[in-house]
């Protein structure tokens, strides 16, 4: 029982040139990643490339593939178009996905290594945007939300799952959980239904863009539980569980508790240890209803006729967690950590929500645009407020809300400059992520291609390339590989020490 | 102890949970009136403006 195990987030970040909002999204994107790469590694070789090789993005986790034929072009992205791909010292991702710059973290062990990783990637897109900006002559600025308040651009979040965990029983627990999770996991926004037709505020940036329970879809027909399965490791011993249903955080520990809250869900649930009934009778018209409740009043529905409210489903969980800990001996620190946060989080969202201001998104947004509507008696037509909506998430120090707050102490964080700082050039010790990290650092020349299942060098044209599998991400850590990477040898004596 | 203080050593066990406790509830609640001049000031000058270019596409 516990926070640890296997995860990441992948960021889609909004981007814009607001001196020409015609133009072209992918060529936007394009330009921040390429000016990253050109700039910060530019040994690399021109054309490297992602290894797409085990890749399988219509692999469905409840058996079946779907034929190419059948599926959206949207869906398919495991042809990169030649669009802007690097792999990073940090052994993140970041690259041109559709239309906006995506940074995937590295694989991480723990909830607090995830929110650090994710906000190096933050920065990481802030001086990519920089760059991008001075390079090309225009400004380019990058966004942490999920909407223009028209459509919808993902944020999701990666968990290694025991793979004899039944499918079902995942669905069946995550679902109410994940509809009552942006209680304190949402990023606020302004408008009302995917168009935002309706004027007010909401507590997630995501929740009207989903319209299914189960599904494979991230781009249409969006589902509250993904069932894409491309585990990245043993696919009999285990699955990735791709989770679309949250937003993008700027407060480092709303993404702290959003990734150790699911964890210990996880946890509970590959026990096999929760059987509370709370099947909701309609998952997505609840998922809105929540969103759109910032007072915590509305009941939602479950099958078996009863009533429940979303703070009262989230205090189900966290009584069974609670239990559950006690039951199975003494938690380790960080899952007490996470246990109490949330424990604390709740029951202060019921007798004092406007407190939570300092380290709960939706909340401090909130507070900001009801300073307004008070102040300058504004009506949610008033365009500033949708503005303060979208200049929260703006990645720039001098204009992003979000680091405002944080500058001035109403917004709290977890991480100093210099770990930050330290997790944008460094892959985390404990994970394959090292091993990919610490190639990229060592032999950036040399490599061909990477993924998350492998590194390809290229040790010259009179020699193949040579594929090192990375399949188990517990494998390549600092204890294992870093003896290796200690002894300076050349690339070529580095393959022949792996026995590649 | 900062919570940073105290995750960072996170990986020794059974660290008491009453620290954990205290060292997240020690902020007090926020009025952010006060801060409103100054976000004026870092606003866009033409919000309608602003907002209405603020164009994205689908993603995922």
């Amino acid at each position: 029982m516990s926070v640890h195990r296997i995860m990441g987030v992948e960021t889609e970040y909004g981007i814009s040139a607001l001196a020409d909002p015609l133009a072209n999204p992918v060529l936007l994107s394009s330009q921040v990643v390429t000016a990253y790469g050109t700039e910060v590694m530019p040994e690399r070789p021109r054309r490297m490339r992602w290894d797409y090789d085990v890749e399988t993005p219509l692999r469905d986790a409840r058996g079946f593939d779907m034929s190419r034929a059948d599926a959206d072009p949207s869906q398919l992205t495991d042809d990169d178009y030649g669009l802007a791909n690097l792999v990073l010292f940090n052994g993140a991702r970041f690259y041109v996905d559709h239309a906006h710059p995506e940074y995937s973290s590295p694989e991480v062990t723990n909830p607090r290594d995830a929110a650090l990783w994710d906000a190096a990637g933050d920065r990481i897109m802030q001086h990519s945007a920089q760059l991008a900006s001075s390079f090309t002559g225009q400004l380019i600025t990058a966004y942490k939300n999920n909407t223009d308040g028209k459509v919808s651009y993902g944020t999701h979040e990666n968990y290694q799952v025991d793979r004899a965990t039944p499918f079902a029983q995942l669905v069946k627990y995550l679902t109410p959980f994940f509809v009552t999770r942006c209680v304190f996991a949402g990023a606020g926004r302004v408008g009302i239904g995917q168009e935002s037709l309706t004027e007010g505020f909401q507590i997630s940036q995501r929740a009207d863009y989903f319209e299914a329970e189960v599904g494979l879809e991230t781009t249409l027909r969006r589902p509250i539980i993904n069932t894409r399965d491309e585990p990245h490791a043993n696919p009999e011993e285990f699955r990735r569980l791709h989770v679309i249903v949250g937003d993008a955080n700027m407060s480092q520990r709303a993404t702290y508790l959003k990734l150790g809250t699911t964890s210990l869900m996880l946890s509970m649930i590959e026990a096999g240890y929760l059987t509370q009934d709370l099947e909701l009778r309609d998952p997505v018209s609840a998922m809105h209803q929540v969103s759109h409740d910032v007072d915590f009043v509305r009941l939602l529905e479950l099958r078996n006729g009863k009533t429940i409210s979303a703070l009262d489903i989230q205090e189900v969980f966290i009584e069974a967690a609670t239990k559950y800990v006690a039951d199975s001996g003494t938690g380790d620190a960080m899952t007490m950590h996470v246990l109490n946060h949330w424990t604390r989080i709740i029951s202060t969202l019921r007798t004092n929500k406007m407190s939570l201001a300092n380290e709960v998104d939706w909340i401090l947004k909130y507070s900001v645009l009801e300073g307004y509507r008070q102040r300058d008696n504004s009506t949610w037509k008033d365009p500033r407020l949708a503005a303060v909506d979208i200049q929260y998430s703006d990645l720039r120090p001098d204009k992003g809300l979000a680091l405002l707050m944080q500058r001035k102490g109403r917004q709290d964080v977890m991480f100093s400059d210099d770990e930050i700082n330290h997790a944008i050039s460094n892959p985390p010790h404990d994970t394959r992520a090292y091993f990919r990290g610490m190639c990229m650092k060592t032999y950036t020349e040399q490599i061909a291609a990477a993924s998350w299942d492998s590194v390809i060098f290229d040790l010259g044209p009179e020699v193949p390339l040579h594929r090192i599998a990375t399949g188990d991400a517990r494998r390549g850590t600092r204890e294992t590989a870093g003896v290796l990477f200690d002894q300076n040898l050349s690339a070529a004596d580095f393959v022949a020490a792996l026995g590649a | 102890m900062s919570e940073r203080e105290f995750i960072s050593k996170s990986t020794s066990q059974n660290e008491s949970t009453e620290e954990v406790v205290a060292a997240v509830t020690n902020t007090s609640a926020v009025d952010i009136t006060d801060l409103l001049d100054e976000i004026d000031g870092v606003l866009e000058k033409n919000a309608e403006e602003f907002v209405k270019s603020f164009v994205q596409k689908g993603g995922e």
